[in-house]
């Protein structure tokens, strides 16, 4: 792991690039690479397709850096980029199976109750997710969700699209994608419910 | 409103898409239940924590490893 260089001045990194120079390029990757791969880990669930959709997007970037408009900062200009390429893999990626989201759910009783007592979750939560081991185990949860589950979540929770956008790029009807994002969030509460138990304990 | 209706609404109630006559069920039930209402909590707690997990722009989403870097730039010269 290379540790990331800050980039001070962008204007001129994109005046250099523009430019061709070798150096700059390598910078850029450096400097945006791990935040790119950590948003394309989380839609396409592989860090094989991972990889392969940060270079692809390396790749649109460079080509397109004359489109380039200084209005934009550089990192939300790349995080678009590496965003659609994220979602052209999944679109053009063999579909696996649809994995069951079912046991994931809360169960209810015939009279409509929960089956379950949920036990309380004590410590605030900005305070677990101080750990780096909570972080951690929070983003392995999210993996864990059935892929059709888990890059609605992504979309809407963490990456902010609206639910109308997020159906279009998806190619889900708008009922469908609010479905699957109660189901999402409601699976990932099941999945964090052992660990967060046991933090407060 | 029984809890299973409620966990049904919980997204609505969340982001305050839930019509106001469903919204007093809504809040007359958690008022009361102490389960739905524990529920309710960790079904906040989940999306925040999902949140903060996954922020890109935190120290430890940083790094690249080196040979996708080099990877990268290889791709490109070959273009």
């Amino acid at each position: 792991m290379a540790s990331a260089t800050p980039v001070d001045d962008e204007a001129a990194l994109i005046a250099q690039l523009r430019a061709g120079d070798e150096a700059a390029y390598e910078q850029v990757v450096r400097a945006y690479g791990g935040r790119l791969l950590a948003v394309a880990r989380r839609i396409v669930g592989t860090e094989e397709d991972a990889r392969d959709v940060v270079q692809d997007a390396f790749l649109n970037a460079f080509k397109s850096f004359a489109r380039f408009e200084g209005t934009a900062k550089l990192s939300t200009w790349l995080h678009r980029i590496v965003v659609n390429a994220a979602l052209m893999k999944l679109r053009t990626r063999k579909r696996k199976p649809e994995q069951s989201i079912e046991s994931m759910l809360p169960s209810f009783l015939d009279d409509g109750h929960h089956e379950e007592r949920f036990q309380s979750w004590d410590e605030p939560v900005d305070k677990v997710m101080e750990r780096k081991e909570a972080r951690e185990l929070v983003r392995q949860q999210i993996d864990a969700l059935p892929e059709g589950y888990r890059t609605v979540l992504v979309l809407r929770d963490i990456e902010g699209l609206d639910t109308e956008e997020t159906a279009k790029v998806l190619g889900l009807s708008v009922n469908a994608t609010k479905i699957r994002l109660h189901r999402a969030r409601q699976a990932l509460r099941t999945l964090l419910a052992p660990h967060f138990r046991s933090a407060a304990s | 409103m029984k809890c299973q209706e409620l966990a049904e609404f919980l997204m609505d109630y969340v982001s305050g898409d839930l019509p106001i006559e469903s919204r007093t069920h809504f809040e007359f039930h958690l008022s009361k239940c102490k389960n739905c209402h524990q529920y309710l909590v960790q079904y906040e707690v989940t999306i925040k924590a999902g949140k903060i997990a996954c922020d890109e722009m935190s120290d430890e989403m940083r790094d690249i490893p080196d040979d996708l870097v080099k990877a990268v730039l290889a791709a490109r010269t070959k273009v």
